[in-house]
């Protein structure tokens, strides 16, 4: 599996993260060693072994769905880096 | 004078300060002078000492009153990756540029309520991915070690490399690290102190900035494995707020170093001699498995099939946790945006914020997350890396099975590399510095990292001990006849 200029760039909008398109070929590369670095996972067999879903087998707890905490907008809003009148503010997002 | 109360270990300053023959407030001072004086590691970030001396008097007012915690007192460093409450937490990332929580993390709080002092948050790997204090926002911290007259700078290694070049430097008595895939080990390794990774639920994560969730663990950077078990008895216990903290008891980890390890077995793994490891190194392995034999241990060779494939699944499960934990930083809630364009949109807004605020590596492993996550990808990377991941858990579980208490290992396969030296190695290469740590992260393990020799350039090397899920008592018992046995007392020599 190679990955080309195309596909690191669509990756990249994927993750939004601007990569100008000069960029973009040594992106690739550097895909290009690390997947062939994990390709190594095919050699190994697994067939009829479950994905490891939590290392530490365990029941998770449960709790009365009531409200703990709250009341606390200052807060939640603090360090915001455009905050008015009580929400979070980001550029115009329907027109 | 009062610069040797730095060099206390943290179990002769709780004594020093129970007998009343030393204060808080002194040895806070002490530290906070080391500090001051040690600008030229950039280990410590962001330094509190107005909120140092605060807890100092605190402390000496409740060591007065008598019953107080083994911590109480004694000053830390905390890495940057937890979230203290009014102090800047920022994952030695730009991206958080300007962050001060309003909440405390499970871990600090508990040790804070066992009356440590804080002293300042230390330098680190960007998100904590990295194993050398290169990808940091701050800058390298720098090993307080040097070869020999050489004055190159060295790696502290990473991710918790300011906490490593800390405490090896004497500037706090004890510091928090992170573990995902060697983070507290490898710098410890890299810098002749002792580090210990709990069983993955052992310690909350909540507060703790995510990497990869499944991974990360916090744990103790110390100056020897009594210290290791100080710290770790407070940083550890259940917490509703971390759905994966085990609702486990503690034991009293320092009562469990006898030192006795008669009729242990301790097991070699062949797996972990690698091709091209210095001599150096394995000769390191082989006096640590004699002298576990001297003390009674009963020493056999093991094998775990699978360690070869604990880097390359690690590379597809810890970016893939990454890309998911780090969608967060969007500009929006904390942290940096990035100022727009006329006519940009929130689009825009994500990509340049993001761009800008997170360094090349960051960038690199979020994308391969996204890659490995994608449509038509997720189960040829993902499933199958965790997949693999099971086999490298039941690796383990067999020789546990078998009756092997504690595995032995190299905890790196190098003493510390020169800052730069890897600038233009590809990423791979940087990664496989966790070769021998990687797989207790994917298993859940406890693992630990000792001193226990230099070597011809006088860096220090370390072994590494692996044991049993939930059994760190016993792992740290192991350790300290390890420490005893090896005698490791060097220091590296002031140049700073």
């Amino acid at each position: 599996m190679s990955i080309d200029k195309e596909t690191a760039a669509k990756v990249a909008k994927l993750a939004r993260i601007k990569v100008e398109d000069d960029a973009l070929p040594a992106l690739a590369q550097e895909f290009n060693d690390i997947l062939g670095f994990i390709e190594q996972l095919n050699e190994v067999d697994v067939d009829g072994v479950e994905p490891m879903v939590s290392v530490t087998p365990m029941r998770l707890k449960r709790r009365t769905d009531g409200v703990t905490d709250g009341n606390m907008q200052d807060k939640v809003l603090k360090n915001a880096p455009d905050a008015r009148e009580g929400f979070f503010a980001v550029p115009k997002v329907v027109e | 004078m009062m610069s040797d109360l730095t060099k206390l270990k943290i179990s002769e300053a709780r004594d020093a300060l129970r007998k009343g023959d030393v204060t808080s407030v002194e040895l806070t001072e002490a530290c906070l002078d080391a500090i001051a004086g040690a600008k030229a590691l950039n280990a410590f970030v962001h330094d509190t000492p107005e909120i140092a001396r605060e807890m100092a008097k605190a402390a000496d007012a409740r060591i007065k009153a008598g019953d107080a915690p083994s911590l109480c007192g004694i000053p830390l460093g905390i890495k940057d990756l937890f979230c203290t409450k009014g102090v800047a937490s920022q994952a030695a990332s730009n991206i958080l540029g300007g962050f001060k929580p309003e909440y405390e993390s499970t871990v600090t709080t508990q040790m804070f309520n066992d009356g440590a002092v804080m002293l300042g948050k230390l330098n680190m790997d960007e998100f904590a991915m990295g194993s050398s204090n290169e990808t940091s926002a701050y800058g390298n911290a720098v090993n307080p070690w040097r070869r020999g007259n050489d004055d190159a700078a060295l790696t502290p290694g990473g991710s918790s490399g300011g906490s490593a070049a800390a405490v090896a430097a004497d500037l706090c008595l004890g510091a928090t690290g992170t573990d995902t895939g060697g983070s507290i080990r490898q710098p410890a390794a890299f810098t002749g102190i002792t580090g210990i990774k709990p069983t993955y639920g052992r310690c909350s994560r909540w507060g703790i900035i995510a990497f990869a969730s499944s991974l990360d663990q916090a744990g103790p950077m110390t100056k020897d494995v009594r210290d290791a078990a100080i710290m770790l008895q407070s940083m550890c216990g259940h917490d509703p707020k971390d759905s994966t903290s085990a609702d486990l008891v503690v034991p009293d980890f320092e009562a469990m170093l006898t030192g006795d390890i008669r009729g242990k077995t301790i097991g070699i793994p062949k797996e972990y001699h690698m091709d091209g490891m210095p001599e150096e190194i394995e000769a390191l392995w082989a006096e640590g498995r004699k002298m576990l034999q001297d003390a009674g241990a009963k020493i056999v060779d093991i094998s775990l099939p699978h360690t070869k494939y604990a880097l390359p699944a690690y590379y597809v499960i810890a970016p893939a946790e990454a890309s998911s934990n780090l969608a967060r930083y969007d500009g929006v809630r904390y942290g940096h945006r990035a100022k727009l364009g006329q006519g940009d949109g929130i689009t825009e807004m994500y990509e340049k914020t993001r761009a800008e605020g997170f360094g090349p590596e960051v960038q690199r492993r979020i994308m391969i997350g996204t890659y490995v996550l994608s449509a038509g990808f997720y189960d040829a990377y993902y499933n199958r890396a965790r997949k693999v991941r099971t086999l490298i858990k039941k690796d383990f579980e067999d020789v546990f099975a078998a009756g092997v208490d504690a595995i032995l290992t190299p905890a790196t396969p190098s003493a510390a590399f020169g800052l730069g030296e890897m600038k233009d190695a590809d990423p791979v290469k940087m990664y496989l510095n966790d070769v021998f740590t990687v797989t207790v992260n994917l298993a859940g393990l406890p693992g630990i990292a000792i001193p226990t020799g230099l070597d011809k350039q006088g860096l220090p090397l370390g072994l590494q001990l692996i044991g049993r899920p939930w059994e760190e008592g016993d792992l740290l018992n192991t350790a300290y006849a390890l420490e005893q046995s090896a005698g490791f007392v060097s220091k590296p020599a002031k140049w700073w």
